[in-house]
C-alpha cells in the first residue's frame, strides 16, 4: 500500500511534465494540423537554458531560493519562446500550403538540427547538478517503507496547476484565445474577418514553447541531470499522451499526461524498468486503433 | 513577405531592409547567448559555465549579413513567380534534363559501378566506402518505395534493416544456415514485420504513422538491446558467417571443400572477398531499383502514385488504401530486411548501437534530398551524403546538423527534393490542328 502511494506521487509528477509539453503540440496541431517534431527539443533546450540560469545565478551568489527559481523560471519562459517563434518562422511558415509531408519532414530536420546544435554548443556529455529543493513531507510510514512527498514534486504539480489555469483562461476568455480558436475551426475565415492569422499561430508556438521550457525546468530541477538528448523521448511520450487525451484538445493533453506518467511509473514499478519505453509506445499504438480520437477529442470529418 | 524590401517609388527602401537586418540580429542574439555564449563544463566542483561571447557576436553578425543578402535577393532576384501548373507537373526544364539524365547516365553509372573494381584505383579502401555508399543507396531505395512512391513517411525504417541483420545473423548462429539461405528469409520476416506494423497503423493519417513508425523503430531496438538469451544484448551478436560463392569460402583454407582462390588456381588474396561482397551489394541494389521500376509501371504502382497525391480521391475511384499502403510497407521493409542481412554478413558482427534513430534519419535525408520517388536523386545524394562524410571525417560533429539543416531549407525550396519530378503517367495527345488553338475565340 506504501509503494503504491509513493508511484502514484510519482506518477503524478511526471505526469504533469508530459501534460506541460502535451499542451504545446495538442495547441500546434489544433491550429495548423501538423505535428510539430521540433516540439520535444524546444523543450530539451528550455532545460538547458534553465540550467545555464541556475549556475550563473549560483555564481553569483543568490541563495534565496525561490525568488532564483521564479528568476530562472521567467527567463528560460522568455528564451524558449524565442526559440519556439524561430523555428515556427524558419522552419514551417514558409511551408503553409505546400505538398503534404513537407512540414512534417522539415519538423524532423529542425528536430535534428536542434539536436545537434546544443550537443555541438554544449557538448555531449550529462550534465548533473545539485539538487536545488531539498526535503518534503513524510506522508505514511509503515516499519519497511516511508511515504515521502518531496517539496519538489509539490512544486512541480502547483506549478503546473498554476499554468493550466492560467491558460486555460487565456484560451477560454481573452482576445487571443478567441482568435486561436477562431483560427482553429477556420482559418480563413478567421483572416477574413480581420484575425492576423500568422500572427496568432506564431503566438500558439511561443505559447507552446513557454510551456515546455517550465516542463525542462521541472526536468532539471527533479532529475537533476540533462542531456541533449531528452527531448526525444520526452517528446514521444508527450505526444502519446496528446494523443490519448485527444489531440487539440487542452485538458484532453493534461489528462494525457497524468495517464502516461502513471502508466510509466506503475509499469516501471511493478514490471520492468527496461521495457518503460516500449509500454509508451504500445499504448500511443493501441490508442491509435481502437480509440483514434482520443478520451476527450472530436472527431475528425474529412472535408473534401 | 518581400514587400518591405522597396518603397513605394519602386527604389531601394534602405531603412527598412536594415531594421528587418537589426530585428534579426537582436533574435538571433537571444538564441545564440544563452545555448552558444554560455557553455557548462565540467569543474572539479560541479558545473560550471565558460563564457564564450566572440561566438555568439559571430553568430549575430552572420544573421545580419545573411539576412541582408536574403533581402537583396528579394528585391533583385527572387520575384515571387507564380509557379505554372505544367511545370509543376511535368517537372520542367529539371524534369526534361533528368529524363535524359536518367537515359543516358543511368546505363553509364551501372557500367562504371560494374567495372569499378578492376580500375586501378580500386584499393581496399575505396571499395569499401564503396560497399557502404553501395548499402545507403539499397535502403535509399528501399525507402523511396514508401516515402517517395507511397507518400507514406517511415521514421523507423532502421527497424526493418535491424530485423533483416538479426534474422540472419541468428539463423546463422543456431541452424549455421548459409548466407544465400537467410536472405530471402530475412526480407520475409521484415516484409512480415512491415505488415504486423502496418496493418493496425496504416488506416490513420499521415502523420500519425511518422511517429508510430518512429516509435517502432524505438521499441525494436530497446527489445533487441534488452532481451539477453536471445539477442545477446547490448553485446550484439558476433561471428556472423561470411557469405560464400557456390559454396566456395574466401578463406586461405577451408575445412570442408576448396575455397575460392584454390578452385580457380589463384594467388589468395583478402581483396576478392571486398570484390564479391561489392559485387553482391550491387547486385542488390540493382535488383531493388529494377523491382521498383517494374513495379511502378503495374497498376499497384501507379496506385501508391496516386494515393501519395489525394487519398480521397483514390478511395473514391475505388482502391483499397489500407491494401495498397501496406504493400508498399511490406515492399520497401523487405528491400531494408535484405540490406540488413547484408550488412551482418559485412560486418560480422551486429549490435543494436548500429539501428538508432540517426541511421533511420540519414536514409530518410538521402530520400528527401535526392528528391522523392526519383531513383537516380538518391543515389547522388547517398554519393554526397554518405561518401562526402567519409572524405571529411574530422567534421563528422557537424553531419547531423548539416544534415537537418539541409532538411529544411530543401523543403522550403523545393518540397518534393531537389531531383524529383513527376513523370504524367498518362498525356493527351498534341492537338492535330495546332493552328486551331488561337483562331477559336474569333471563329466562334
Amino acid at each position: 500500500m506504501e509503494y503504491f502511494v509513493q508511484q502514484l506521487i510519482n506518477g503524478v509528477t511526471l505526469g504533469s511534465i508530459y501534460g506541460l509539453i502535451a499542451i504545446g503540440y495538442t495547441m500546434v496541431y489544433g491550429i495548423i494540423g501538423m505535428i510539430n517534431f521540433a516540439h520535444g527539443d524546444v523543450f530539451m533546450i528550455g532545460a538547458f537554458i534553465a540550467l545555464i540560469s541556475l549556475l550563473i545565478l549560483g555564481s553569483l551568489g543568490l541563495t534565496f531560493i525561490p525568488l532564483a527559481l521564479l528568476i530562472v523560471l521567467i527567463v528560460s519562459m522568455l528564451l524558449s519562446s524565442v526559440y519556439g517563434w524561430t523555428v515556427e518562422r524558419v522552419a514551417y511558415r514558409p511551408l503553409r500550403g505546400s505538398f503534404r509531408l513537407a512540414p512534417l519532414i522539415s519538423a524532423i530536420g529542425m528536430s535534428i538540427f536542434l539536436q545537434n546544435y546544443v550537443q555541438i554548443a554544449q557538448g555531449a556529455r550529462v550534465k548533473p547538478i545539485q539538487p536545488v529543493v531539498n526535503g518534503g513531507i513524510v506522508v505514511m510510514e509503515s516499519p519497511n517503507f516511508v511515504v515521502t512527498l518531496s517539496y519538489m514534486q509539490i512544486l512541480i504539480v502547483l506549478t503546473t496547476l498554476a499554468l493550466m489555469a492560467g491558460f486555460s483562461y487565456l484560451i477560454a476568455k481573452t482576445a487571443l484565445g478567441r482568435q486561436q480558436r477562431a483560427c482553429e475551426q477556420d482559418r480563413r475565415m478567421a483572416s477574413l474577418l480581420g484575425i492576423n492569422v500568422d500572427r496568432t499561430i506564431s503566438l500558439t508556438f511561443v505559447m507552446g514553447a513557454a510551456l515546455a521550457s517550465v516542463a525542462g525546468m521541472m526536468f532539471v530541477l527533479y532529475y537533476g541531470v540533462i542531456d541533449f538528448f531528452i527531448g526525444f523521448l520526452a517528446g514521444v511520450k508527450a505526444f502519446t499522451a496528446a494523443v490519448l487525451g485527444g489531440i487539440g484538445s487542452m485538458p484532453g493533453a493534461m489528462l494525457g499526461g497524468l495517464l502516461i506518467g502513471l502508466i510509466e511509473t506503475f509499469w516501471s514499478a511493478y514490471f520492468t524498468i527496461e521495457y518503460k519505453d516500449v509500454a509508451a509506445f504500445s499504448i500511443l499504438v493501441l490508442v491509435l486503433i481502437f480509440l483514434p480520437t482520443g478520451l476527450l477529442g472530436k472527431p475528425e470529418i474529412e472535408k473534401v | 513577405m518581400a514587400t518591405h524590401v522597396r518603397t513605394a517609388e519602386g527604389s531601394l527602401d534602405l531603412p527598412a531592409i536594415l531594421k528587418d537586418c537589426l530585428m534579426t540580429g537582436l533574435v538571433v542574439f537571444a538564441l545564440a547567448a544563452p545555448i552558444i555564449g554560455l557553455r557548462t563544463i565540467d569543474t572539479p566542483g560541479g558545473l560550471g559555465i565558460d563564457y564564450r561571447f566572440d561566438d555568439v557576436a559571430f553568430a549575430v553578425l552572420a544573421g545580419i549579413v545573411g539576412r541582408f543578402l536574403l533581402n537583396l535577393y528579394w528585391a533583385y532576384g527572387g520575384r515571387r513567380r507564380p509557379k505554372a501548373k505544367t511545370e509543376e507537373i511535368a517537372g520542367g526544364r529539371a524534369g526534361a534534363f533528368m529524363k535524359k539524365v536518367g537515359l543516358y547516365g543511368g546505363p553509364a553509372a551501372i557500367l562504371f559501378a560494374i567495372a569499378m573494381p578492376m580500375l586501378p584505383f580500386a584499393d581496399r579502401y575505396t571499395l569499401d566506402v564503396a560497399i557502404l555508399v553501395l548499402t545507403y543507396i539499397m535502403l535509399g531505395w528501399g525507402l523511396n518505395i514508401v516515402v517517395g512512391l507511397a507518400g507514406l513517411l517511415d521514421l523507423g525504417y532502421v527497424a526493418f534493416y535491424a530485423v533483416g541483420a538479426y534474422s540472419y545473423a541468428l539463423i546463422a548462429a543456431h541452424f549455421d544456415w548459409s548466407f544465400w539461405v537467410c536472405l530471402p528469409l530475412a526480407g520475409l520476416f521484415a516484409a512480415f514485420f512491415g505488415v504486423i506494423l502496418g496493418f493496425p497503423v496504416l488506416r490513420l493519417r499521415g502523420d500519425y504513422l511518422a511517429i508510430v513508425t518512429l516509435g517502432f523503430g524505438e521499441i525494436i531496438r530497446v527489445v533487441l538491446l534488452n532481451w539477453y538469451e536471445f539477442t545477446g544484448g547490448p553485446d550484439g551478436v558476433s561471428g556472423v558467417p561470411r557469405p560464400s560463392l557456390f559454396g566456395l569460402e574466401f578463406a586461405r583454407s577451408s575445412s570442408d571443400g576448396p575455397t575460392f582462390h584454390q578452385f580457380f588456381g589463384l594467388e589468395f588474396s583478402s581483396l576478392h572477398r571486398i570484390v564479391f561482397l561489392y559485387y553482391v551489394i550491387l547486385a542488390l541494389a540493382l535488383i531493388t531499383n529494377f523491382v521498383t521500376l517494374r513495379l511502378r509501371k503495374l497498376p499497384i504502382g501507379r496506385a501508391w502514385e496516386a494515393l501519395r497525391e489525394d487519398e480521397i480521391a483514390c478511395r473514391s475511384l475505388g482502391i483499397n488504401p489500407t491494401n495498397t499502403k501496406l504493400t508498399a510497407f511490406a515492399i520497401g521493409a523487405m528491400f531494408g530486411g535484405f540490406a540488413g542481412s547484408f550488412f551482418a554478413t559485412r560486418q560480422g558482427f551486429i549490435s543494436p548501437e548500429s539501428f538508432t534513430f540517426i541511421e533511420s534519419a540519414v536514409i530518410l535525408a538521402i530520400v528527401v534530398l535526392g528528391g522523392m520517388g526519383s531513383q537516380i536523386g538518391v543515389v547522388i545524394a547517398a554519393i554526397f551524403l554518405i561518401g562526402g562524410t567519409e572524405v571529411f571525417r574530422d567534421l563528422e560533429q557537424y553531419r547531423m546538423l548539416a544534415f537537418g539543416g539541409a532538411m529544411v531549407l530543401i523543403m522550403i525550396w523545393k518540397p518534393r527534393g531537389l531531383l524529383a519530378h513527376r513523370e504524367p503517367t498518362l498525356r493527351l495527345p498534341p492537338s492535330r490542328k495546332p493552328e486551331a488553338a488561337p483562331l477559336a475565340g474569333g471563329a466562334s
